[in-house]
């Protein structure tokens, strides 16, 4: 992916964060996808995320596979490690890097070609065993980098720039997550950062896989009439009755409680998510209430988004396995090889 | 009944081999398995070889006893004593004994007079009968058939029976039912065959001293054992035959010695967390991925798997290699191509494993010969991989890794500190004005890396895309070639690195073996054979890829140079030929493929057809 280094401007002004940081600190190179990319308004919602949480860049690993949405990484925080893997592949290496090191902070972006057509396996997979990442998938339900083939998420109807239908039924990464048990739901729109934003913020103290589903408009090919993943389709279509704060956890005793009938959740971390507005009857904790509010929505042509499912007392990777609160790659040798004496005892029993 | 002919008077100590015919599901790998077992403790050396179907219940088994005072323990193709405990492979098991051998089956039955052979003498045991009488339950009557007719086979060839009865009590020191019924059985047969025929037969076992200092282990066992002992922490794989057993064990292994007590666990918390992940994966696209995540971040990773499994992990290996981040890919090969034979063996992944995945690629291979080269093989595969930064292969395969070898003790030097490589850490960033991911090469064309969560400074992106040296995204020619160039040094300095060939040379040798892995015992037994017939060999045995200049020496210097394989299409002989530029054609290829492991007799078949065929 072709990136150029962004010039490095002292703003004096720039608000500081907690270590110090500005936004600026946050940034990666310059975006060289399309003017007006959906892809480049997550960029700008997860540098901002960063920044706002204080998070350490050398903490930080993002991943990502092949794709439009994975050339992003490159755009954000340049001090994080970074991994660009191969097409549908990146969850498999953000398991194995988390399986070895649990201590950072990892953030996986994909596309709807990365992760519902060539990687779906790996996603499903991931959901299951809960590694704990944020995991996004930039939407736009169609191929960019090989120019406007439908992907696996096109709605049924929805029409390619030349005016051809797709005939094919799209996979919901939402759906999907309920039925393979997901812990963390959520569907947000690339021109909504204020709904994005704290959502993201959830998603990283979420103790397991926070798969977030922005549809993220694709401004080449795939923004035009008969779309259902353009910005007009979503702005008229799109259903936010599911709002959400994000409180972290310091700063939660500044903040006066002012909304009646909150649903609160506390977050793995201490923090809290809380939902500001629900629909009556509607309840993050209920897997089917939640499948069946989505589908709903869908049956009307509406899309439902928010933070829609949370579980956080669902067990991560590790706590299935467990494995010791440091990481892996820190054991000492020492205490991994049994030594010689071992070794003889136990061939004893080879005889 | 009496011994009807008795032709084979002439008698042979601690050489012969027995063939054992059972349907499988029938637990008759336990009784032949005891027998091995029992020659290993009279300490004469004996190999077996278990021939078995892809299969759970109802198919054709063997099982082949080797047993040679001289230590050739390859698989031998004329057999002594045929245990036929299959009636529905009589004719193909009667008609495999050599002429003037026995054959052992159950007379509870007659058999068909059309199967009688006149130059082997049958020895019908009615062992069904017998078990129906002694025993009530019915699985218990098929069980205790198996040890009935071992009883019959150690009566037979003189084995002592106290080993044996020592190793059923051993097995079974924790259920006391199954002891009694176990030795009953064994007494049964082993009185009958006493009291019917003259014992020992001409064929026999005497107690040696050659096994002292041996064990009995499988090469997925070894595996295993080497992987726990180079401090592998991340394991992912997906279940494939014949690798399933190494990541068994590993499990095994792990949770017996990598699980750290916890002092005052919290209510509901175990007393202990493992030292260990290990991740059965969706499929061994995911393994390899894994395995290079947790080797990106630090720590030693490793899969295992076998053809298959490679085939789909190509795509990542590339990554690997061109992203230069370690990774142990154990491969148990079977039996290609596609599903091919899963139960059967061959050496036939080394171009798959030498050149894996697309663009130009070369991968470091180890090839191991017997269990205890597993266990070696396994930990330098660790420190090979982290050294040089990239894929290595251990070149395991069916009959190394699933069938029991006696192999001298493994042994651990206390004082080994794995190799990690070129890696820095903040202390070390903190001296430098800037990292680039692929510079700063040492003699071996290495460059440092860092470990995710490293100082800012060592941040970098790992990308499978054109990159140049400093890991920058490029298309630019020279920049994109500068590192490809320098991946291909790397790998050739890779070969003063892997395990060096083994060369056995005689004064006056004209014909030069060259061979690789499990096919080492059966070379050996050749070049024995053959210095019988007036053929003088020397023997290379390649452990390693990159090959070492000592590989084309070794061609140059023979007259008539052959390599030995067990796969079809002379892969050995191929990549010694592109990779040394040793002209293929001065090779010639000794080839066994069709799934079982190598006998000597093929080897000296192969090698004197062209000798013949030139002079």
């Amino acid at each position: 992916m072709t990136s150029i280094a962004k010039p490095v401007i002292p703003f004096v002004t720039l608000p500081k964060n907690e270590l110090g940081l500005t936004i600026r600190d946050y940034e990666g190179a310059v975006s060289t996808l399309c003017a007006g990319c959906g892809h480049d308004s997550v960029t700008a919602a997860i540098t901002q995320m960063f920044w706002e949480l204080s998070m350490p860049p050398h903490t930080i690993a993002k991943l990502s596979g092949i794709g439009c949405s994975s050339k992003t990484p490159t755009y954000f925080v340049r001090g994080a490690h970074g991994f660009n893997s191969a097409h549908g592949r990146m969850v498999t290496i953000a398991t194995g890097a988390n399986a070895a090191n649990r201590e950072l902070n990892y953030i996986g972006i994909s596309g709807d070609g990365d992760s519902l057509s060539i990687g779906l396996g790996h996603l499903a997979h991931a959901i299951r065993r809960n590694v704990n990442m944020i995991y996004i998938i930039e939407n736009n339900g169609v191929y960019g980098l090989t120019k406007g083939q439908f992907s696996a998420s096109a709605d049924i109807g929805s029409r390619l720039k030349k005016g051809e239908p797709n005939a094919i039924a799209p996979i919901d990464p939402i759906l999907l997550g309920l039925s393979m048990g997901a812990t963390f739901l959520a569907r947000s729109f690339s021109g909504d950062k204020a709904q994005l934003v704290p959502i993201l913020k959830a998603a990283a103290a979420h103790n397991g896989l926070a798969l977030i589903d922005v549809i993220s408009p694709c401004v080449t090919f795939n923004d035009h009439e008969g779309s259902t993943k353009s910005y007009r389709f979503m702005r008229e279509h799109e259903v936010k009755e599911i709002e959400t704060d994000f409180v972290p956890i310091r700063k939660e005793i500044h903040r006066s409680i002012d909304v009646n009938d909150a649903t609160e959740i506390t977050m793995h971390d201490g923090s809290v998510v809380r939902f500001r507005s629900v629909p009556e009857g509607y309840d993050p904790y209920d897997r089917q209430k939640v499948e069946e509010y989505i589908r709903d929505r869908r049956s009307r042509g509406e899309i439902a988004t928010g933070l829609l499912y949370v579980d956080e007392q669902a067990l991560d990777v590790h706590a299935m396995n467990n494995t010791p609160r440091y990481g892996l790659n820190k054991v000492p040798y020492e205490k991994l090889c049994p030594g010689s004496s071992v070794l003889k005892t136990m061939q004893e029993s080879f005889r | 009944m009496a011994i009807d002919t008795a032709q084979d008077t002439q008698i042979r100590i601690n050489d012969f081999s027995i063939k054992l015919a059972n349907v499988n599901g029938t637990g008759s790998a336990s009784a032949n398995s005891l027998l091995m077992q029992a020659i290993f403790r009279m300490g004469i050396p004996v190999s077996g070889k278990n021939l078995f179907p892809s299969n759970i219940q109802g198919l054709p088994t063997w099982y082949e006893i080797r047993v040679n005072k001289d230590g050739y323990t390859a698989r031998a193709l004329d057999y002594d004593l045929m245990v036929a405990m299959n009636s529905a492979t009589y004719e193909q098991d009667i008609n495999d004994v050599r002429e003037g051998g026995y054959v052992l089956f159950d007379s509870s039955w007659p058999l068909d007079a059309d199967l009688v052979r006149d130059d082997v003498t049958f020895l019908g045991v009615p062992l069904a009968k017998m078990c129906i009488e002694h025993f009530a339950a019915p699985r218990e009557r098929i069980l205790m058939k198996n040890i009935a007719y071992a009883g019959v086979v150690v009566a037979l060839v003189g084995l002592d029976i106290e080993v044996v009865s020592g190793l059923l009590a051993e097995t079974f020191a924790k259920n006391e039912l199954l002891r009694e019924s176990n030795q009953n059985a064994l007494r049964l047969g082993y009185n009958y065959a006493k009291e019917s025929f003259e014992c020992p037969l001409p064929f026999r076992v005497e107690a040696m001293d050659a096994t002292k200092d041996s064990i009995l282990i499988d090469g997925n066992t070894a595996t295993a054992l080497g992987c726990l002992y180079a401090g592998a922490t991340v394991a992912g794989w997906y279940p494939i035959t014949p690798a399933t057993a190494v990541m068994d064990n590993f499990i095994r292994l792990c949770a017996q010695y990598r699980r750290e007590p916890v002092e005052n666990p919290l209510p509901g918390e175990l007393p202990y967390k493992n030292n260990y992940l290990i991740l059965q994966a969706e499929d061994e696209i995911s393994a390899i991925g894994m395995v290079l995540g947790a080797s990106w971040s630090g720590a030693r990773s490793f899969t295992s798997t076998s053809g298959p499994g490679i085939s789909l992990m190509n795509e990542l290996l590339g990554l690997a290699y061109y992203t230069e981040i370690p990774a142990v890919i154990v491969d148990v090969q079977r039996t290609g191509p596609s599903t091919g034979m899963p139960t059967r063996t061959q050496q036939a992944d080394i171009l798959l494993c030498a050149y894996a995945s697309h663009g130009d690629t070369k991968h470091i291979l180890l090839f191991p010969a017997n269990p205890r080269e597993c266990f070696e093989f396994a930990v330098q595969s660790f420190d090979i991989a982290e050294r040089f930064q990239t894929p290595v292969f251990m070149l395991s395969d069916l009959d190394i890794g699933m069938n029991d070898w006696v192999v001298p003790e493994l042994t651990w030097d206390d004082s080994y500190v794995p190799d990690r490589g070129r890696v820095l850490n903040d202390a070390d960033l903190a001296t430098m004005a800037e990292f680039f991911r692929y510079t700063n090469e040492d003699a071996d064309f290495v460059t440092p890396r860092t470990l995710p969560g490293s100082d800012e400074k060592g941040a970098y992106f790992v990308r499978g895309s054109g990159h140049d040296k400093f890991g920058r995204y490029t298309e630019n020619t020279d920049k994109y070639q500068e590192v490809v160039d320098r991946l291909k040094m790397k790998h050739a300095s890779a070969a003063a690195h892997v395990p060096a060939p083994i060369v056995e040379r005689t004064k006056g040798a004209e014909v030069g073996i060259i061979t690789l892995g499990g096919c080492d015992l059966a070379v050996r037994e050749a070049i024995h054979e053959l210095a019988e017939l007036g053929v003088t060999s020397d023997y290379m045995r390649v452990r390693g890829f990159p090959f070492v200049p000592e590989v084309r020496r070794f061609a140059e210097e023979h007259e008539s140079c052959f390599v030995v394989e067990q796969n079809r299409d002379a892969q050995l002989r191929s990549l010694i030929a592109i990779e040394t530029e040793f002209p293929i054609e001065s090779l010639h290829p000794v080839l066994a493929y069709g799934g079982f492991p190598l006998s000597a007799r093929q080897v000296v078949d192969g090698v004197l057809q062209h000798l013949e065929k030139k002079s």
